[in-house]
């Protein structure tokens, strides 16, 4: 490939919660521009692959660089998007405010400048959420907290983009145009999403990670057509939770 | 009401009016520190702190009357457990978050285990009722300075770090990512939640601090649209509750703390009536 550090790079990770081994020597290598779905069943270490990626979790073994550099020293560069489901549905806050906290720093007073509130207001039209801006975010829908989510991952300016099951529970016209935005995004940023929608991920993703204890990335073009029909039978929406994507199956590089 | 009014004004009542005043200007940290503890839904973190209180009430009767360590008091005894208790839930929170509930029970009784011990011990008579339940109408001068104190300390330092703590209680692990120091900011969150609780415990006692810290908070979340509102809601409703049950308890000659609280509780549940109400009768349209 080319000589610039890769923007997220694994090399032989194992991470366990007390004695349960979730993730055994995983070496993972994203490209800047890379766009990865990451699939793989309940428990497979999906989430805690985020987590460790940014530095929310210590591996136990093995390291992790994003941009050459550790993930707490680079964090700041990732927009992170967590499962909106787990937020509190009452907290009185409005749709802006959750965005402008894109814009927290490191500092301790945390006061925000008239050109953090427009770089929210921005990030807030990319994501068609403008006229939304004064609602209280527990006054919209599913998909309308999700885009906000995204646009605060967006108002803080990173290069990274990850994403945790982003469609669940949104209807297929918004997964549509979620699509289109992602497109747009992946441009200038590198995309990691968590997704139990192979059918979607398919569409538009480069590669796609299987995270069953170990990581087992896959070329998209060859996943599409028989080899999806071969590996769900059929064009399914959700994947077979029961499929192992290391030992059998089917091929990877 | 009027017999209410005359006491206030009556010259030979100081210590009415020092309940009053006291009442309502401790309502803004009721208010302001209530609304955290309600959005960040830590109300039990918060029982536990006001229990533990009590070891060290007793505690420091005990080293006042039994060892004559004249400078050590029950109020200090209260302020160095609440903040002990507020390092240790911290540091559960931060490193065993499985065992969190059980830690809560676990200080919570042995607090007041500690405290009623160290009350038995100590000589003479003292009433561990008038801390369990409170009696607004002891305060003195000194409480209401102090609250007057708590009043500044919990304005400044909420004031200036407004936004961080509103990222920690919306989403703390996504304020830590944006590097924000979430574990020392949870612990000062903590440390407010455990000073507030030890002022506001000599008005309305350990075991029903907790009532007037949340259910005002409650009250106006249902129609705050953000946490600044919801806590300026939440004081003038806990001003409200103070004086209406002090003004009663006044003219009925009962206890004050649990006409207070009942008057909180029951503007709670007409609040949850009304609105239940409301989303009915809008619903239909």
């Amino acid at each position: 490939m080319t000589e610039e550090t890769a923007a997220i790079e694994i090399r032989d990770l194992s991470f366990a919660y007390d004695d349960i081994q979730i993730l055994c020597n995983v070496r993972l290598d994203i490209w800047r521009g890379d766009s990865i779905c990451i699939v793989g069943p309940n428990g497979g270490g999906k989430t805690t692959l985020i987590k460790l990626i940014l530095g929310l979790l210590s591996p136990d073994r093995g390291t992790i660089r994003i941009f050459g550099r550790s993930p707490e020293a680079e964090r700041q560069r990732i927009g992170y998007v967590p499962q909106y489901a787990k937020y509190d549905p009452q907290f009185p806050i409005s749709v802006l405010d959750v965005v402008m906290m894109g814009r927290l720093a490191g500092t301790l007073r945390n006061r925000y400048s008239p050109e953090d509130r427009d770089r929210a207001m921005a990030a807030l039209g990319q994501t068609g959420l403008t006229d939304l801006a004064a609602r209280p975010f527990a006054s919209i829908s599913g998909g309308q907290r999700q885009r906000t989510l995204i646009a605060r991952a967006l108002a803080s300016g990173g290069d990274i983009l990850i994403l945790d099951e982003p469609t669940a529970n949104i209807d297929h016209e918004s997964e549509v145009q979620f699509l289109d935005l992602l497109k747009g995004l992946n441009e200038r940023m590198t995309i990691l999403m968590v997704t139990h929608e192979v059918g979607f991920a398919s569409s538009f993703f480069k590669r796609i990670a299987c995270v069953n204890r170990q990581v087992v990335i896959h070329p998209t073009s060859r996943l599409t057509g028989q080899l999806i029909q071969e590996m769900y039978g059929g064009d399914l929406q959700m994947i077979r939770h029961d499929h192992r994507c290391s030992e059998e199956g089917h091929r990877h590089d | 009401m009027i017999e209410f009014l005359a006491a206030l004004t009556d010259p030979s009542l100081p210590f009415f009016r020092y309940a009053v005043l006291t009442g309502i200007f401790a309502s803004i940290p009721f208010g302001v520190i209530g609304t955290y503890v309600v959005v960040r839904r830590i109300s039990y973190i918060a029982g536990a702190i006001s229990h533990c209180i009590l070891g060290g009430v007793g505690a420091g009767l005990y080293l006042q009357n039994a060892l004559g360590i004249s400078w050590f008091g029950p109020l200090h005894g209260a302020i160095v457990v609440a903040l002990l208790a507020s390092l240790i839930l911290a540091m559960v929170s931060m490193h065993a978050k499985q065992r969190e509930d059980s830690v809560i029970g676990a200080l919570w009784s042995v607090g007041m285990a500690a405290g009623l011990l160290f009350i038995a011990r100590t000589p003479g008579y003292s009433d561990p009722m008038s801390y369990l339940f409170g009696n607004i109408l002891l305060i003195t001068q000194t409480d209401f300075y102090l609250v007057l104190a708590l009043d500044v300390l919990v304005i400044g330092i909420i004031g200036f770090f407004y936004n961080t703590f509103l990222a920690i209680c919306f989403d703390e692990e996504y304020a830590q990512l944006r590097g924000i120091r979430t574990h020392w900011l949870y612990l000062l969150l903590l440390c407010l939640v455990a000073m507030t609780i030890v002022l506001l415990v000599r008005i309305v006692g350990i075991v029903m601090v907790i009532a007037l810290l949340t259910l005002p908070a409650a009250i106006a979340g249902n129609f705050a649209r953000n946490i600044l509102q919801m806590m300026v809601l939440s004081t003038i409703f806990c001003i409200l509750f103070v004086v209406l049950g002090l003004g009663t308890s006044y003219s009925l000659d009962l206890p004050s703390g649990p006409v207070i609280i009942l008057f909180a509780a029951a503007a709670y549940l007409l609040a949850l009536l009304g609105l239940k109400g409301y989303h009915i009768i809008a619903g239909r349209h």
